[in-house]
């Protein structure tokens, strides 16, 4: 009676169609993690005042609004690095309660994840991608440092003071591998550490200072020399990173080249503006130059701190900064009494609230602006017009997905539910092996976080042709692609969930009835018509891109 | 490389059918039928990784302090030697010229590698494009379906497109030999139309409401010359399978073996700039071992590369560099190593129509003086361009408003013919 009894086999594959049917299930109606509360309503008010009066003065009609499921792309794909998982997407939808977007904001702020995401995405401005010497720099503890803080949302102004001049050791005091990411060539190069301090705090580029003046600022070779001197008695050894104030007998001091003589000439330590923001009791010998550095570049009336901040969290958020390049602004111009100024001055308002900067109120903020919510297609327009209506922010920018956020999309596209933090194990070590691979083979843009680079070859080798893709779309028993094949129903039905889990939208009747087409017999069929679905979304445009 | 090309009319056909703009390549006055002078220049890179030994290669001083125990041969130009680990380069020595004094002032693997690659030092505000990126943006190859700038076995730091653009970045292929990763299509011809079919829809609805923002990006463009590559008879470029089983055994059964012979396969069919990489370098312990087992697969190779352009009438249309990120000390360390040294060491550069059997600069048997007639990496990289035709002079504007040289330096006197 062999034949009645059914063999190991299709029991185990009937466990598994019933987990997926369960799964699916859930998925398809999940309301699990639930609505999530409203804090306190962020106000954009000054930032939608900026963007009406740029509209009128440039007399465009900015783009209708984003659906409301784009814009949860936006967000996850900002915050988390990730598209929405399907679950994700069905519990938004049920969600009818009012202000859902800013709601969910909140919950992917309060996620782990945007912790994680942001703590890589800020640690190559502040520390370089490179892994660096592992005995002086630790960038793995410094990210984990820097997670923590964003977190908790602890203040930037502290956590920015607390990398300039912290003392210690790199993996008890991770913050101090901001100075030690820059020891090169056996020497910590101050210069550098300068130039990194300006370009990250205060959004402006002095490095070309170093052997000529600035060509767009006032900034000169003499104000450089005299900001890396306040890192001249910064010394590092086994023992960490520390102040040394005294070296073969005599007062240690920070000497450069000079380039006509070429002797060494000793430099003191000046800021190239606003002297008096440095702490009163501080004077050019002082034991302790970094905190005096520290305190400068922080100080509220520093208008240049909350501007380059705020430019880089909307080039976060946006795909791409305000002013670029991100981290060469213009100086500031010259404010009234109670003038808002322009966006970098509002955004920088809203960050900064009584006395400490929340990175997490700035990004509510700008998520919860028009600007932010507006649909990146404006039907009718010209190509000049479109591009007049990019200009004035009156449409979203569209971005290419960096190769991270390419991972992350198709990872959780491959899967209805939510990939996060408590996925079992394996998905992740799985993903991070991964991970590796492809971004190598994608291309990383390194420290160059916010340029825009066009499709290249390899790229597109790898997503119409790679292991990644071809595995996250061939319909295997746990993957997305059979539980839609198996339990969405007929073809439109199964196009249609396919768009929700790579697309974060329904498609149109043409795109349906174009996909839709491959489930018809005849020559080219595939055998589970859904990885062909799957194939053709993962390659069009629209999913490589933040739009 | 049969196995691509199936597929290859009907994608064609399928992509005109959807309105794609093929640019169908010609079919006449292929690369790979040039030769000598009415050949279109390419640029052959040797990357030494992590550092060669200048004593143990081509500036060998046996019988000194500095020298240690290598020993030295006579290479195929009166009164010129080099290390006794290179005997069938030392024959050919002839053929390139020897840089024995380049100066660099950066001593860290990832500076000194940019330096190296771009001629340029790293600057925070700007990256620079690589030698290769710059050759194949000048100089853009006809009628090549292949990328035009590759990078065989790369380690860290693949040369890249820099401010020119990430398509510019070196394709990068990392056994050499075998075709190149993501070649293949696992879908059937037909079942490819379909998807493409689907695909277009796609494409025409994104592009909807935003005019002209999908030509920008050059999305659709990508996915064309990807299926022109994966269809395109010049991949077998990549492969070695066919070359004689002599000449294979002749440049040596190694990753960096098989890398330079796909190089000049790559190169016949017209692929403007080549990488390839021979990693190890770093013989901070036991240099004169570590350096025996580089020359290993350094030797046969570099010889037979030789041999085999010259034999094809390739070198003259190709300049060939022999380089790394800086030398090593001339002191032995005590774990019987070298360390870093960028300020006198040495590369081979020639072909492409330069000089050849000169030897520049010396460096001092004592290590302690500077070299004699130092070159600038500068100087090194505007000497490249110049050869292949691009004016070193000629300024770029790049992201940041910034107008660069090519080469920040001036072409070496030493090396015109």
């Amino acid at each position: 009676m062999s034949f009645a009894r059914p063999s190991r086999r299709w029991l185990a594959l009937a466990a598994v169609g019933a987990v997926c049917a369960a799964t699916f299930a859930a998925a398809a109606r999940d309301v699990s993690p639930g609505p999530p509360p409203l804090r306190d309503a962020p106000d954009p008010a000054a930032i939608d005042g900026f963007f009406h009066e740029r509209w009128t003065e440039e007399d465009v009609e900015p783009a209708p609004a984003a659906e409301e499921l784009l814009v949860l792309r936006r967000l996850s794909l900002a915050l988390h690095g990730t598209i929405p998982s399907l679950e994700e997407v069905r519990a938004f939808e049920a969600d009818a309660r009012p202000d859902r977007l800013t709601r969910w904001t909140d919950r992917l702020l309060a996620d782990r994840r945007f912790a994680e995401y942001w703590a890589e995405r800020l640690a190559r401005a502040l520390v370089g991608v490179h892994e660096g010497n592992l005995v002086l720099f630790r960038r793995d503890r410094f990210k984990a440092w820097l997670a923590d803080r964003l977190h908790r949302d602890a203040p930037w102004d502290e956590t920015v003071r607390r990398m300039i001049a912290g003392d210690g050791i790199w993996t008890a005091r991770p913050e101090v591998n901001f100075v030690t990411a820059e020891v090169e060539n056996d020497r910590l190069d101050r210069e550098a550490l300068a130039g990194r301090t300006v370009r990250a705090f205060l959004g402006q580029r002095i490095d070309c200072a170093q052997c000529h003046d600035h060509p767009f600022a006032e900034w000169s070779q003499g104000d450089f020399e005299g900001l890396a001197a306040f890192y001249g008695r910064t010394a590092y050894g086994l023992t960490g990173v520390r102040e040394r104030t005294r070296e073969k007998g005599g007062p240690k001091e920070f000497a450069v080249q000079d380039r006509e003589t070429l002797e060494d000439r000793v430099v003191a330590p000046a800021v190239p503006f606003a002297p008096e923001r440095l702490p009163a009791d501080y004077e050019a010998d002082s034991t302790d130059r970094r905190r005096a550095l520290a305190a400068w570049v922080t100080h509220p009336d520093n208008r240049r701190f909350g501007r380059a901040t705020a430019n880089r969290a909307w080039g976060l958020l946006f795909g791409r900064a305000w002013k670029e390049p991100v981290d060469d602004l213009p100086d500031p111009e010259p404010l009234e009494p109670g003038e808002a100024g322009d966006l970098l001055d509002r955004l920088a308002a809203s960050f900064a609230g009584p006395g400490e900067y929340r990175l997490k109120r700035l990004i509510r903020t700008i998520a919860a602006s028009r600007a932010f919510r507006l649909s990146s297609s404006a039907p009718g327009t010209e190509e000049a017009e479109y591009e007049r209506l990019a200009r004035a922010g009156a449409v979203f920018p569209l971005t290419r997905l960096r190769p991270e956020q390419m991972i992350g999309a198709m990872t959780q596209a491959g899967s209805v539910r939510t990939l996060d933090a408590d996925s079992p194990l394996f998905v992740r070590a799985i993903r991070f092996f991964r991970t590796v691979d492809f971004v190598r083979n994608y291309g990383d843009l390194g420290e160059e976080e916010l340029i825009r680079e066009p499709g290249t070859v390899p790229q597109a080798l790898l997503r119409m042709n790679g292991r990644l893709p071809r595995e996250i779309a061939s319909a295997q028993p746990l993957g997305a692609t059979a539980r839609l094949s198996w339990f969405a129903g007929p073809p439109p039905r199964q196009v249609e969930a396919a768009f929700l889990c790579t697309l974060t939208r329904r498609p149109t009747e043409a795109e349906t009835a174009a996909l839709a087409a491959y489930y018809e017999p005849g020559e080219g069929k595939a055998k589970a018509p859904i990885e062909d679905v799957y194939w053709t979304l993962f390659n069009a445009p629209e999913f490589s891109w933040n739009h | 490389m049969s196995r691509f090309s199936p597929g290859r009319r009907s994608v064609l056909a399928a992509a005109a059918s959807l309105g794609l703009s093929f640019a169908l390549p010609p079919l006449t006055g292929r690369a790979a039928e040039r030769r000598g002078a009415e050949r279109a220049k390419s640029l052959l890179i040797l990357w030494m990784q992590g550092g060669m030994s200048q004593l143990e290669t081509f500036d060998p001083h046996p019988g000194t302090a500095i020298g240690g125990p290598t020993k030295a041969v006579k290479t195929s130009l009166p009164g010129v030697q080099f290390a006794d680990l290179l005997p069938r380069t030392a024959e050919r020595a002839d053929r390139l010229n020897v840089v024995r004094s380049l100066t660099s002032a950066e001593g860290d693997h990832e500076r000194a590698t940019y330096f190296l690659k771009t001629g340029y030092r790293p600057d925070p505000t700007v990256q620079h494009p690589s030698a290769g990126a710059v050759a194949a943006y000048a100089s853009p190859p006809e009628g090549l379906e292949i990328p035009a700038h590759v990078a065989l076995n790369p380690a860290q730091w693949a040369p890249r497109g820099g401010y020119l653009g990430a398509r510019f970045d070196a394709f990068q292929v990392h056994d050499p030999g075998r075709p190149p990763a993501n070649l293949r299509d696992w879908a059937a011809p037909a079942r490819r139309e379909r998807r493409l079919a689907g695909l277009d829809a796609l494409s025409r609805s994104f592009a909807a409401g935003r005019p002209g923002q999908l030509a920008r990006s050059r999305h659709d463009e990508a996915t064309e010359e990807a299926l022109a590559m994966m269809d395109s008879p010049q991949v077998g470029a990549f492969e070695i399978d066919e070359e004689s089983a002599a000449l294979r055994a002749a440049y040596g059964d190694t990753r960096f073996g098989r890398g330079c012979l796909v190089a000049r396969r790559l190169i016949e069919t017209g692929v403007r700039a080549v990488e390839v990489t021979l990693n190890g370098f770093d013989t901070h312990a036991d240099n004169f071992g570590g350096m025996a087992t580089q020359a290993e697969s350094l030797d046969p190779a570099l010889a037979a590369l030789l041999d085999d352009l010259t034999a094809r009438d390739l070198l003259q249309s190709t300049v060939v560099l022999v380089m790394t990120e800086f030398g090593r000390t001339p002191r032995i360390n005590p774990l019987d190593g070298r360390d870093h040294w960028p300020k006198g060491f040495s590369c081979l550069v020639g072909g492409g129509g330069l000089a050849s059997g000169r030897v520049i600069g010396a460096t001092d048997p004592a290590g302690e003086k500077e070299p004699t007639d130092p070159v600038r990496v500068q100087d090194l990289f505007a000497t490249v361009f110049d050869t292949l035709g691009i004016d070193p002079e000629e300024e770029e504007m790049t992201p940041i408003g910034r107008p660069l040289k090519r080469a920040e330096g001036a072409p070496l006197a030493a090396l015109r013919v």
